[in-house]
């Protein structure tokens, strides 16, 4: 009889989520064990097949035992671990939390190439928000066309840092990263030139398949015209793993 | 080398000053040199009678409102004579003065409560040994932890003692240091770090400042004995670079301990190395967070992520890291010397030891002070601070800075202690402490830090840069007069969201001062609502 194989050192665990009895490995996140089990969690800087950033704080859940709010996407499992994901409080913090994205820069649907299309529209109508109660704060930001395939528009970028991360990580081109502080953060290429003048760029477009929102965007596209396709990166990222 | 050699040498440092009988020390600290000690200094080496006397320039004695100070101390014991508000012309008269009667006109009485109801234990060095000097620090008894633990003690002996004492993290959180050292001394690795997180930053505190200006081998002995006790073999000090002269004394210290074999490969001809090198921060508040100050050292963009891990699991390029504040390091010393028992007996319950706060603001004695936790908030600032200037009325003292709260009048009673401060809706933090008059609104005392907080948030979670940016908008409209109830709850309701939902510390307490001061001075707000708005 063959030998069994060398198993890796990785305990199964067991779990509550909301009330519901799951299975995870320990080294998988809460949010990874979520969407398998369909408890769908909103986020928006989490992404299947890149590191972890726990920025947007949107997949922020209630974990029995603390009075501290966990992110999901960065908080590994354990064995009797209870998690709720939808809370009144929490629908409440993430309804205000993407309130104060739209407000924050000038997300104006209608107008928009990625109208109907667009992760931040999908969260706003999960999220219930109806109306926006913080002030717009309409501050001008810019819009750099340079590019020969794409297009960057500031003022729908929410700062999620996919585009560096799948340019860094996957693309391994580090065209994308981040520069200033506070709301004067943007995203640049290279250092803070127009993306069309980018050395580093390989206008593979990765950054414009994995960003959210309209903020990259394909040229020639009309508004509700830009969609998005993300299936390339679990199998890349998959294959960058050696998996 | 061990405790014997150390001592020998140290009697030997002491032995060549025989002929000495007169000290004065000039306070070369910043906030001296800014207001004319350099000159002072000059003139008094001048001046000073050339046997007999020494003329060296220290570090801080405290008093920071009444500088530059100079004291003459006899060297038999004897009380130090102590000058106030001293000039380049003043040097010739207290040149003269050595060994006879005193200047009054500019003397500090001795009986001062300002120097009287202090305790100095992190301090006791600063404004007496001259900061430059490697002998001068050994001549007090300096390394002789640090010898002792490494010839004497095994690590795990350093670490009951430093969990004995009881010592909590001078940085602001409070945790208790021995348990962070043991989770680090715990962890199975090849290479561990240890860090000095001096990036002080907040508005109104310069206890770190003070500290590396007055006594850097001291934390350079605390770090060393941290790094044996947790097995450590490389340091950090991160250290903010608007502190120039607090880097360079640093820097020199690090040199000579190094050159005198008391840092390096085989410190001490023991087994244990300790390398240490300075890390300086580009003015970056969100760097004082232990994970984005790590991600600074590695060179990275200076922003926090998501713990856990926590550093003591995986810090610094992903090794185990111990991270403390330069006044945490500054007490290791003297725990390992009297014992932890000792440093336990000081202090309340549940906070041990002193601590050091920076008395800024509307107060008459500005400056530095070191006080037993527990000590009464009236002592600090009515007796040591000396009050109100000009017959005003105290308001507020504001603790903590951007992360902490405003105390009003009718708190004043309280001991000064971690959790006591915790249930009044602020923190003890790293020590800054503002104190305000009848004069300040407390609204623009919120404004300001929220505009702080804004500025320097980095950028990465939505809730603190969004949040703080629209908390600060209202706050201004309020602060005109144009606020409504309606901005009074949107406030209130943002407040708890970016508490609730922020990634690291700078969000999660950036509404604290919003909160206290509405908790403590609603009538404020209330009054400065719009009249429109009923």
């Amino acid at each position: 009889m063959p030998l069994p194989a060398p198993q890796p050192q990785v305990r199964v665990v067991t779990l509550k989520i909301d009330g519901q009895d799951v299975s995870a490995r320990e080294d998988e996140t809460i949010i990874e064990v979520a969407r398998e089990n369909r408890v769908p969690i909103p986020s928006l800087c989490y992404l299947e097949g890149l590191s972890v950033w726990g920025a947007c704080r949107l997949c922020v859940v209630e974990i029995a035992g603390t009075d501290r709010l966990l992110a999901a996407c960065s908080t590994r499992v354990t064995e009797g671990m209870q998690v709720i994901t939808n809370s009144e409080r929490l629908q409440r913090y993430r309804r205000t939390i993407v309130e104060l994205l739209f407000a924050e820069r000038n997300h104006v649907c209608s107008v928009c190439v990625s109208n109907g299309h667009c992760e931040l529209q999908t969260l706003a109508q999960r999220c219930g928000v109806d109306h926006v109660k913080v002030p717009y704060r309409h501050a001008r930001y810019e819009v750099d066309s340079s590019h020969d395939l794409f297009r960057l528009d500031h003022n729908r970028c929410v700062l999620c840092t996919r585009c560096v991360r799948v340019c860094d990580e996957i693309e391994g081109a580090h065209t994308w990263d981040v520069m200033g502080r506070g709301t004067d953060c943007r995203v640049i290429t290279d250092l803070a030139r127009p993306w069309g003048d980018s050395g580093s760029c390989t206008s593979c477009g990765k950054c414009v398949q994995v960003c959210p929102t309209g903020a990259l965007v394909r040229h020639g596209t009309s508004v509700g015209e830009m969609t998005k396709d993300l299936k390339f990166l679990p199998y890349l990222s998959r294959r960058r793993h050696g998996q | 080398m061990n405790l014997d050699e150390l001592n020998e040498m140290a009697e030997g440092v002491r032995a060549a000053d025989t002929g000495i009988a007169h000290e004065v020390r000039v306070c070369m600290a910043a906030s001296c040199q800014s207001s004319g000690a350099g000159p002072v200094l000059d003139g008094l080496r001048e001046a000073a009678p050339s046997t007999g006397c020494r003329v060296k320039g220290v570090g801080c004695m405290g008093l920071c409102s009444a500088g530059p100070l100079v004291a003459v101390a006899p060297m038999d014991g004897g009380e130090p004579v102590l000058y106030r508000d001293v000039k380049a012309e003043d040097a010739q008269a207290i040149a003269c003065s050595i060994g006879t009667a005193p200047v009054e006109r500019l003397r500090l009485p001795n009986d001062l409560p300002f120097f009287s109801r202090q305790q100095k234990i992190v301090l006791e060095n600063s404004g007496v040994i001259d900061p430059n000097s490697f002998k001068g620090y050994i001549a007090v008894g300096g390394y002789s932890a640090m010898v002792q633990a490494l010839t004497e003690m095994t690590p795990a002996e350093v670490l009951a003692e430093v969990t004995t004492s009881g010592l909590r993290g001078r940085g602001g959180g409070g945790y208790p240091t021995g348990l962070k050292w043991s989770t680090v001394a715990k962890m199975p690795a090849e290479q561990k770090f240890v860090i000095c997180n001096a990036d002080e930053g907040d508005p109104g505190a310069f206890m770190d400042r003070a500290i590396l200006e007055s006594d850097p081998h001291r934390v350079i002995e605390g770090m060393a004995i941290a790094a044996y006790a947790v097995g450590a073999t490389r340091g950090y000090v991160y250290v903010r670079a608007e502190y120039p002269l607090a880097v360079e004394r640093l820097k020199t210290a690090i040199r000579k301990a190094k050159r005198s074999g008391f840092l390096g490969a085989h410190i001490c001809d023991t087994q244990f190395s300790f390398e240490v090198e300075v890390r300086l921060g580009a003015g970056a508040f969100v760097c004082g967070e232990e994970t984005a100050l790590m991600a600074s050292i590695e060179g990275l963009r200076g922003q926090p992520r998501p713990r856990p891990p926590y550093p003591a699991e995986a810090g610094l390029w992903g090794h185990p890291t111990l991270i403390n504040n330069v006044e945490t390091f500054a007490n290791i010393a003297p725990i390992l010397l009297r014992g932890g028992e000792w440093f336990a007996g000081i202090g309340t319950e549940r906070s041990k030891g002193t601590k050091v706060f920076a008395l800024a603001g509307t107060i008459r004695n500005t400056g530095l002070i070191e006080v037993p936790m527990g000590t009464r908030l009236r002592d600090i600032i009515e007796v040591i601070g000396g009050g109100i200037p000009d017959g005003r009325a105290f308001k507020a003292v504001q603790t903590g800075g951007p992360s902490g709260g405003c105390l009003p009048a009718a708190h004043l009673d309280i001991p000064v202690d971690y959790d006591s401060l915790r249930e009044l809706g602020t923190i003890m933090g790293s020590g800054g402490m503002i104190v305000m008059d009848e004069t300040s609104s407390m609204v623009d005392v919120a404004r300001y830090f929220m505009e702080f907080c804004m500025t320097e948030s980095c950028g990465k979670c939505i809730p603190c840069r969004a949040g703080t940016q629209q908390m600060h908008d209202i706050l201004k409209t309020i602060a005109k007069g144009r606020g409504t109830r309606a901005d009074l709850a949107l406030l209130e309701e943002l407040c708890e969201v970016v508490q609730a939902t922020s990634l690291c510390g700078l969000g999660q307490t950036a509404p604290n001062p919003v909160l206290s001061t509405l908790r403590h001075f609603r009538v404020e707000y209330e009054d400065k609502l719009a009249a429109t708005s009923a």
